[in-house]
């Protein structure tokens, strides 16, 4: 353990955020499929299909939990840029607390589309 | 706690111009991924939402949002989120085939990353054949 090197502004220490890449790529894949499928069921862009799945309260509910995911995985990587490019921690502090900002803005917004 | 001895590092050249180091392809598969993934938090999300936004609330809506689409720069910038999209899927597919240990050699990590690149340019071509 490299316990001295830790910093408040880091990572999380040890493979928790490695192995939550990896969960939300698996479900953000696999609602991409979803997404194609139904594309290519409904032919496209065709109104009154994607008002029916957006009406279906498991596909939004699908949709919140992809939304979720890809919030945390975005989460995840883009601490890791600041990590990178983000040196002094007076600097890094505020860049982070506004990226987590905007995210948990994102996440009213989407229940904003999800359920009006 | 132990102190930990570390070995001190050999001298080694820096050479560090970004500009003239020549990449190998998974070292410019990594970067993009990285890009790529900035450009879909930073407009990706809200673009998306937006559009949802717009798309599933009224009928004028929906229309507003199909005309919308049909503006050139909104359709580049369609086609730069559906080409990061696309890298950054295959490329994160490619990741967790290597954790399974699958592909881990040089010339087999090389083609992978090769074909990252080739499979979502093309895709993206055939994407933009669609839009235009």
């Amino acid at each position: 353990m490299v316990t001295r090197d830790r910093v408040p502004v880091g990572a999380h220490y040890g493979w928790r955020d490695w192995l939550v890449q990896r969960v939300t790529a698996v479900i953000m894949a696999a609602y991409t499929v979803l997404v194609l499928f139904l594309l290519l069921w409904f032919g496209g862009l065709d109104r009154a299909a994607w008002q029916g799945a957006f009406g279906n309260e498991v596909f939004r509910i699908v949709t919140f939990v992809f939304m979720l995911a890809l919030l945390w995985h975005a989460w995840i990587g883009v601490r890791n840029i600041t990590m990178d490019y983000v040196k002094p921690t007076a600097l890094r502090i505020p860049v982070q607390a506004l990226i987590a900002a905007v995210m948990i803005g994102y996440v009213g917004w989407t229940l904003r589309v999800l359920w009006p | 706690m132990a102190v930990i001895e570390r070995p001190v590092a050999k001298p080694r050249p820096i050479y560090l111009n970004l500009l003239r180091i020549r990449q190998p392809v998974p070292a410019i598969v990594s970067v993009l991924h990285r890009i790529s993934g900035a450009l879909l938090f930073l407009v990706g999300i809200p673009f998306i939402l937006w559009l949802a936004q717009h798309a599933l609330g009224s009928e004028q809506g929906w229309e507003a949002t199909r005309s919308a689409l049909g503006h050139p720069l909104v359709k580049l910038v369609l086609l730069a989120l559906a080409w990061a999209y696309l890298h950054h899927l295959l490329a994160g597919i490619r990741h967790v085939v290597q954790d399974l240990h699958i592909g881990m050699q040089l010339k087999s990590a090389r083609a992978s990353a090769a074909s990252v690149l080739v499979v979502s340019l093309l895709v993206t071509l055939g994407v933009a054949i669609r839009l235009w």
